[in-house]
C-alpha cells in the first residue's frame, strides 16, 4: 500500500556559527519520516529548532550533517540552483503573512511557481484560473493583493502552493495573521486538501490548529521531544474543530 | 507575461520614482544627441565655406608687405608710391612650372563705387577671365558670364552679384542696363549668385575677393586698361598710390594629391622672384583638414561632457535599484522560495534597470532629436542630427543599464532566501 515515506530525515543537524568561536546547534540529530497523504504538525516553543526544521524541510537551507530524502531525491547537499528547482517542483509554501507579490494580480501570483518552471503565462492560464476558482476567488482573478482581505490573500497563497502539484505543502503559521473565523476557514481549506490526498506539514504554536493533524511533532532544544498521534491516516477528524 | 512586461509593471507601481530616475538618462542621451548635432552643424558650415573655395584650388593673394605698410602710414603730407604683390609673370610661371596645374586664374580686385543714375553703391570690381565660375563656386542666375571674346576685345561689360543688382536696380531688370564705375560705362550682361549666401561670411581667409555681396565682374583686359595697375587714393593732403598687377591668383590643380605638393613648390617659386613676402598662400584643402581636426576635438569634448551626464544618470539608476532591492527583499525571498534561481532574480532586476535606462534612452532620443530644431529656430545655428549619434546615445543608455544594473541585481540574487523571507 505505502511505498515508503516521501520525506525521510535521518540524524539531521544544523549548526550556526555566530562570530568566531560560538557555535549554536539549532538541530541536533532529528529523525522524521512523513508519508504520502499525512498531515503533520510541528510544534515547539521558540528556540526549539522549529523554524530551522521548517527551513530545512522547505529546502531553503542545507543541514550541516544528516540526510534528507524528498521524494527519493537526496536534497541534503544539493547546490543552490538544484534546491531552487526542488522547491519549485516539489514544495508548496503557505506563509503566515501570505507573501503575495504586490504588483501581480491574483492570477499572476498563482502563476509565479510555474513561471519559474519555464511555463509561459498562456500555458499556465487555465490551470491557475481553475485553482483560483477552487479557493473561491474565481471572480477576483484580476485583483491586486491589496484589494483582498487577509483570508482571501491566504486563499490565493494556498492556490499558489498547489499550482506545481507538490509532494508536500509546507504551511508556516497559516492562521497567525487571521482572525479566528477566517482562520477556521483557511484550516478547513487545508483539511480539504489533505482529504484529497495532499501531504501537509504545518508549523504552529497553536494547539487548536495542531489538533487537526494526524501527528504532532513536539520539538525541544533541537530535538524531537515527543510525537503525538492524534488519529490514524484516513481517520476522520475530531468533530470539535469542524465548522460544518 | 514576460520578464520585460513584469519589469515595466513593477516600475509603473512607482511612476514618480521611475520617472525621476529616468531623468538622468533622458538628459544624458538628449545632451549627447543635441550637442553632437550642434557640433556637426557648426563644422558642416565651416566645411561648406571651405569647400566653396574649392578643395583642388590654391589661392595666392597679394598682401602689402609689413615694412612698406608702416612707411605708408607714416607718410603724412607726402605722396608715396608703393609697388608690391603678384605679377602676370608670376601667373605665367606658376602655370608653366608647377606640376599638376590645370588652370591659373589671375584676378584684379579694385574697390570702387558703382553708379546707376542717382544710385551709388560701394562695390568690388573684379577683373577676371571667362573660366572664373569653373574655379570659384558661383552660380549664373541669368544672362551670361564674361566670355573669352569680351576679354579679347576688352568689352565694357560686367556681371553683377544678385544682391548688388537688387540694391542697384530695385525697379529695373538689371540685364542690359548701363552702370557707371569710375567714369566708365559698362553694360550688365549677367547675374551671378555666389554659393556663400550674404551674411554667411567666411571666418578664416577672408579677403576682398570673398566678401560676397557687392561684386562687379569685368573682363581682366578691360580692368587693365580702364583702371591701370596703379590705384591712387587721396586722403586729406596725402596721396598714396599702390601698384599691384594681380591681386589674387587662383591655381586650380588637376587632382587633390597635387594640391599638397604644389603648396611648397609655389612658395619656393615665388620666393625666388619676390624680395619680400608680399603674398600669402591659402590652401583650402589644408583648412578643410584643420576644420576636420577641430571637429574631432569638438566632438571629443562634447562627447565627454555627455558621457559624464550619462554616467551620473547611471549612478542615479544604480542608487534607486539598490534602494529597490532593499525595499523588495521580501519579494525576492518569496520568489526564491517559489523556485526562482539566483539567475532568475538577477535577470529580473537587470531587466528592470535596462527598462529604466532604455526607456529613458528612448525618451532622450526623442527629446534629443527635437532639441536641435529648437536651437536652430531660436539661435539661427546650423544643426545636423546624425544617425550615428542617435545610435551611439541609445546604445550607451542601454549599456549604462547593464553596467549599473549588474551590481544591484547581483545584490538581490545573493540574498539568503531565509533572511529575505523574514525581512520586514
Amino acid at each position: 500500500m505505502d511505498s515508503g515515506p516521501i520525506i525521510k530525515i535521518e540524524g539531521i543537524e544544523r549548526k550556526y556559527v555566530m562570530g568566531d568561536d560560538i557555535e549554536v546547534m539549532a538541530l541536533r540529530g532529528v529523525n522524521v519520516d512523513i508519508h504520502q497523504g499525512e498531515y503533520v504538525a510541528i510544534m515547539g516553543p521558540s528556540g526549539s529548532g522549529k523554524s530551522t526544521m521548517l527551513n530545512l524541510l522547505g529546502c531553503l537551507d542545507r543541514p550541516t550533517a544528516g540526510a534528507y530524502w524528498l521524494g527519493g531525491e537526496d536534497v541534503a547537499q544539493m547546490g543552490d540552483d538544484a534546491l531552487s528547482d526542488v522547491r519549485g517542483r516539489r514544495i508548496g509554501f503557505i506563509f503566515q503573512s501570505y507573501n503575495l507579490i504586490a504588483q501581480l494580480t491574483v492570477l499572476e501570483n498563482i502563476q509565479v511557481p510555474l513561471f519559474y518552471q519555464g511555463q509561459s503565462m498562456q500555458e499556465s492560464y487555465e490551470r491557475c484560473a481553475e485553482l483560483g476558482r477552487l479557493v473561491g476567488l474565481g471572480d477576483r482573478l484580476t485583483h491586486r493583493p491589496n484589494q483582498l482581505s487577509g483570508g482571501q490573500q491566504q486563499r490565493v497563497a494556498i492556490a499558489r502552493s498547489l499550482v506545481n502539484d507538490p509532494l508536500m505543502i509546507l504551511a508556516d503559521e497559516p492562521t497567525g495573521n487571521l482572525d479566528s473565523k477566517t482562520g477556521l476557514e483557511v484550516l478547513d481549506l487545508i483539511d480539504d486538501l489533505n482529504d484529497s490526498g495532499k501531504t501537509i506539514v504545518l508549523v504552529t504554536h497553536d494547539n487548536y490548529v495542531a489538533e487537526r493533524a494526524h501527528r504532532v511533532i513536539q520539538m525541544k532544544d533541537g530535538l524531537v521531544d515527543r510525537v503525538e498521534v492524534k488519529r490514524a491516516s484516513g481517520e476522520a477528524r475530531k468533530k470539535v474543530n469542524k465548522r460544518r | 507575461m514576460s520578464t520585460v512586461q513584469l519589469g515595466i509593471k513593477t516600475l509603473l507601481l512607482h511612476k514618480l520614482r521611475s520617472g525621476l530616475t529616468m531623468m538622468g538618462i533622458i538628459f544624458g542621451v538628449c545632451s549627447v544627441i543635441a550637442m553632437l548635432a550642434i557640433g556637426e552643424g557648426a563644422s558642416f558650415e565651416a566645411q561648406e565655406r571651405i569647400k566653396a573655395l574649392g578643395s583642388n584650388n590654391i589661392i595666392v593673394r597679394s598682401v602689402k608687405p609689413p615694412e612698406q605698410a608702416r612707411e605708408s602710414n607714416n607718410s603724412n603730407g607726402r605722396s608715396r608710391g608703393i609697388q608690391y604683390g603678384l605679377s602676370y609673370d608670376d601667373t605665367a610661371r606658376i602655370y608653366s612650372t608647377i606640376p599638376g596645374v590645370q588652370r591659373v586664374l589671375p584676378m584684379r580686385i579694385i574697390r570702387e563705387n558703382v553708379r546707376f543714375y542717382e544710385m551709388e553703391l560701394p562695390c568690388q570690381v573684379i577683373g577676371t577671365l571667362s573660366f572664373y565660375p569653373d574655379i570659384v563656386s558661383i552660380d549664373l542666375v541669368s544672362g551670361r558670364f564674361i566670355s573669352p571674346m569680351d576679354e579679347v576685345y576688352k568689352q565694357n561689360i560686367c556681371v553683377l552679384t544678385t544682391s548688388l543688382a537688387q540694391r542697384l536696380f530695385p525697379y529695373h531688370d538689371p540685364l542690359k542696363q548701363i552702370i557707371k564705375i569710375a567714369g566708365n560705362y559698362y553694360k550688365v550682361v549677367g547675374l551671378v549668385r555666389e554659393i556663400n549666401t550674404p551674411g554667411d561670411r567666411p571666418q578664416s581667409g577672408e579677403t576682398e575677393g570673398e566678401t560676397m555681396e557687392n561684386n562687379v565682374y569685368i573682363p581682366l583686359a578691360t580692368a587693365k586698361t580702364r583702371f591701370g595697375e596703379t590705384i591712387i587714393k587721396r586722403t586729406g593732403n596725402t596721396v598714396n598710390s599702390e601698384t599691384v598687377q594681380v591681386h589674387e591668383i587662383r591655381v586650380q590643380m588637376q587632382d587633390q594629391p597635387y594640391v599638397e605638393s604644389a603648396d611648397p613648390q609655389i612658395r619656393t617659386l615665388l620666393a625666388r622672384f619676390h624680395k619680400e613676402e608680399d603674398y600669402e598662400i591659402t590652401v583650402p584643402l589644408q583648412l578643410l583638414r584643420q576644420a576636420e581636426a577641430t571637429k574631432r576635438m569638438f566632438n571629443i569634448v562634447l562627447g565627454s561632457i555627455a558621457a559624464i551626464s550619462l554616467l551620473v544618470g547611471g549612478i542615479g539608476i544604480m542608487n534607486i535599484m539598490l534602494a529597490n532591492v532593499t525595499e523588495r527583499t521580501r519579494e525576492i525571498g518569496v520568489r526564491r522560495a517559489l523556485g526562482a534561481k539566483k539567475n532568475d532574480i538577477t535577470i529580473q532586476f537587470l531587466v528592470e534597470t535596462i527598462v529604466l535606462s532604455v526607456g529613458g534612452g528612448l525618451v532622450g532620443v526623442i527629446v534629443g532629436v527635437i532639441t536641435p530644431y529648437i536651437v536652430t529656430a531660436v539661435t539661427d545655428m546650423n544643426t545636423i542630427v546624425t544617425l550615428w549619434s542617435v545610435i551611439l546615445a541609445f546604445g550607451i543608455s542601454g549599456a549604462v543599464g547593464v553596467v549599473f544594473g549588474l551590481y544591484p541585481a547581483n545584490a538581490a540574487a545573493s540574498l539568503d532566501p531565509i533572511e529575505a523571507l523574514r525581512h520586514e
